[in-house]
């Protein structure tokens, strides 16, 4: 008999990296909002591709796992595509595009619009983990403002915004604060998705580049920053989606010609094409645009 | 019950600087002075009139004996309890004026009557009031008086000084430099603290001007210390 | 009455040298004190004991806290000291730069210490940032300008309005009128002056401009390598100095 257990090299990671990224993450989840440090490796692409992602999901895949990855909400860009190809053949896992039949999801910049249940994860691709980042360019300062709870700075940039801009204008990385105690970056997801942070999966955010690791244990309070006379609101374009008509969903634009023709279709891929199947149409539902 | 009280003063000066040469100033000194009462300090110049005077003040550290005004012994007392006696007890009128530049004429003249406590509408009253009973013009009186003429200077330092009532005054030259109309108001200014029991101890050159306000003379060439005799 | 401020015995080296010994006293509420000497003295080092910046090695810090009177500052946790540092205590560094934040507007850095200590409504923290800028004499259609935009003098006048806006008690000041304009100076120091009364604050004064000191403090204390040599009223220690270094410092000021 080994020393080693074959099944904890599984995907990828060999077995002492996948047990301190585990390690990492068993605090994360512990201390929810603290971003944990953890010695980041190597990864088969380039940083800001989501090499803290590829590790914290290379970390919890199991053969049984079937994955999901999402970039800003399509299943079929090139850093999804090269991601759940990358998983398929280092781990052998089942892939699908069905957030409902995902039990882990890769995603840069999005939450899914179908509603996460128990016993899926929900891993985030994160450029800067540290909210405070761009008003306080020193860590040591911010980690000792993290400890001390000192947020009064956080409230600055906002208060800024609604300055310069007559309301705050910060439309993604909306800074949260994770059960009356830390204050996260929710990685660049729309302010739109900041709601659905408060939920029944397991949320799991890797800075590959940053080394840090920080997570959203299920059910977990997630409160977004704001003031009493400038209260949070969760924007999105005021308009129906051109395909599935759906009035509730995030929305991207699309120009489709020279003349300003433009759309507005789901962010969400996977939802949009679940609603068109389901006989939902938009206004332009039927007429080929492309 | 006096006002003023000094007992037995001494004062020298060393000169660190100067191979620490001891210069004794003043020996023995003693006077006091009642409510109501005003003392001339005369001699020569240098016989140490201006340094008597200081010492009061507690801006000069007394060498030996005590100087008790209005019950606090400057002497002995601590910076506090000196401040708070030339807030409430001890007005002083020196010759020099030393404002932050800048500031308007009328704050200058209202400022002891401010930091005594008094409210700000009644302080710039009374700051007006003897401004114009000392013919300051009043176009001047939002400028600041660092610009001002040596006369105009010194009467900007008289209302300063007779701006809140106190029961103890010390006058250094009060007269100095002013033409007689002026000078007849400060004397009346000084008559009139007498008469609501002031204790003054004053400097005058104007000879005349002390004998109609001055109830004693004090030669402070008394005090001169023995070696300088 | 009790002192706002009791210190006993402050000591701080740096390795083998000294920066500052065995300093004591006492400051009452609503007292001025300046500290005068040269560069090098010790006087930024007792500063910067005093406001909880550096650890000394030695001696107590007792302020007299508004909710629990007497406390030794030096023995507070971490976030009791930084809390008391935005809302009882102020520092006005002789850069505004070091008290600025420059990459955000007038208004937020008057904002900051108030959203720090938890004040959360937009309209009511901008409407004590305009009062504030008015009582430093800043005008008020500057409040979204950034500090950079400003002059020298703003910028030090919009670090004082920052610091004062919760109210402290006690400031601290390092050489506040340096490296303005004489006139600007000028102008600082009576809005200082006016303040300090106004509000009853007590103040720790640095700096080595004796001008300053005479116009500004009611006390005044001497260092020279590292210790206290003389102490006494301003007027006092300025216009008859007991000790060799003092006399030597009065007698160098060049007059005009």
């Amino acid at each position: 008999m080994t020393l080693h257990d074959q099944n904890y090299n599984f995907g990828y990671l060999d077995e002492q990296t996948k047990r301190m990224v585990r390690r990492a993450l068993l605090k994360a989840l512990a201390i929810p909002g603290y971003q944990v440090p953890f010695a980041s490796r190597e990864m088969p692409m380039p940083y800001g591709w989501g090499t803290g992602g590829v590790q914290v999901t290379a970390a919890c895949l199991t053969p049984e796992d079937t994955l999901k990855v999402i970039d800003q909400g399509a299943d079929d860009t090139t850093n999804a595509v090269s991601i759940r190809k990358f998983f398929q053949r280092t781990a052998g896992v089942a892939v699908t595009e069905h957030t409902e039949q995902a039990s882990l999801i890769q995603t840069r910049h999005r939450i899914p619009e179908t509603p996460l249940t128990e016993g899926q994860i929900l891993v985030y691709q994160v450029p800067i983990p540290e909210p405070l980042r761009f008003l306080e360019p020193r860590e040591t300062e911010t980690r000792r403002m993290h400890a001390l709870e000192d947020y009064g700075l956080m409230y600055v940039k906002l208060y800024e915004d609604i300055a310069h801009n007559g309301e705050i204008s910060t439309a993604y990385a909306y800074p949260v604060k994770v059960e009356g105690r830390y204050v996260m970056d929710p990685s660049p997801i729309p302010r739109f998705d900041n709601p659905k942070l408060e939920s029944a999966a397991i949320q799991l955010f890797g800075a590959g580049r940053e080394q840090r690791i920080y997570a959203l244990p299920p059910y977990c309070q997630v409160v977004s920053l704001d003031f009493e006379d400038h209260p949070f609101e969760a924007s999105k374009a005021d308009h129906d989606c051109d395909l599935c008509g759906c009035a509730t969903s995030y929305l991207d634009e699309i120009i489709v010609d020279d003349a300003g023709g433009r759309m507005f279709i789901c962010s969400d891929t996977d939802f949009c094409a679940g609603r068109q199947a389901a006989g939902h149409i938009g206004r332009l539902s039927g007429k080929d645009t492309a | 019950m006096k006002m003023i009280q000094v007992s037995d003063v001494s004062k020298s000066f060393v000169l660190h600087n100067q191979g620490g040469a001891v210069i004794p100033v003043m020996a023995g000194a003693s006077l006091s002075v009642a409510p109501g009462e005003c003392v001339a300090l005369v001699g020569n110049s240098g016989a140490g009139k201006s340094t008597l005077m200081r010492m009061i003040w507690g801006n000069y550290l007394c060498g030996s004996g005590s100087i008790v005004v209005g019950g606090v012994d400057v002497s002995r007392a601590a910076p506090r309890e000196v401040l708070r006696m030339r807030r409430e007890v001890l007005g002083y009128v020196s010759q020099f004026l030393r404002v932050v530049p800048r500031v308007p004429t009328l704050e200058v003249v209202a400022e002891p009557a401010l930091a005594a406590g008094g409210g700000r509408a009644a302080a710039l009253d009374k700051a007006r009031a003897l401004l114009a009973r000392l013919n300051v013009p009043e176009p001047l009186w939002a400028l600041s008086p660092t610009t001002f003429s040596g006369g105009e200077q010194q009467r900007v330092n008289i209302a300063r000084g007779f701006v809140h009532e106190v029961p103890a005054m010390l006058l250094d030259e009060p007269t100095a430099s002013l033409d007689a109309t002026n000078r007849g108001v400060v004397l009346d200014l000084i008559l009139e603290a007498k008469a609501r029991g002031a204790a003054i101890v004053g400097i005058f050159h104007d000879e005349a001007g002390r004998a109609a306000v001055c109830d004693r003379e004090i030669d402070v060439s008394r005090f001169a210390p023995a070696e300088c005799a | 009455m009790t002192p706002l401020l009791q210190v006993k015995g402050v000591t701080k080296h740096y390795g083998a040298r000294l920066g500052c010994g065995d300093v004591s006293l006492d400051l009452y509420p609503g007292e001025v004190m300046g500290i005068v000497g040269e560069s090098g003295s010790g006087k930024s080092t007792l500063l910067s004991c005093l406001a909880g910046h550096l650890m000394p090695d030695a001696g107590e810090v007792i302020y007299d806290t508004r909710a629990q009177g007497p406390r030794d500052v030096l023995g507070m946790s971490e976030p009791e000291r930084r809390m008391l540092g935005r809302t009882d205590w102020a520092f006005v560094h002789q850069n505004p730069r070091d008290g600025l934040r420059m990459g955000v507007s007038a208004g937020a850095n008057v904002g900051e210490r108030l959203m720090a200590v938890g004040a959360r409504h937009y309209g009511q923290i901008r409407e004590q940032a305009v009062d504030w800028l008015g009582r430093v004499e800043i005008a008020a259609d500057r409040i979204d300008d950034r500090p950079r935009a400003f002059s020298g003098g703003m910028q030090q006048r919009l670090q004082i309005a920052r610091n004062l806006v919760t109210g402290p008690r006690l400031v601290f000041m390092d050489e506040p009128t340096g490296g303005l304009d004489v006139s600007v100076q000028a102008r600082l120091l009576d809005l200082l002056r006016g303040l300090v009364r106004e509000m009853g604050l007590s103040a720790i004064v640095v700096t080595h401009d004796l001008a300053v000191v005479r116009l500004l403090a009611d006390r005044l204390m001497v260092m020279k390598d590292g210790a206290v040599v003389e102490t006494g009223l301003t007027d006092q220690v300025l216009d008859d100095p007991q000790h060799g270094y003092t006399q030597l410092l009065v007698s160098s000021v060049l007059q005009v």
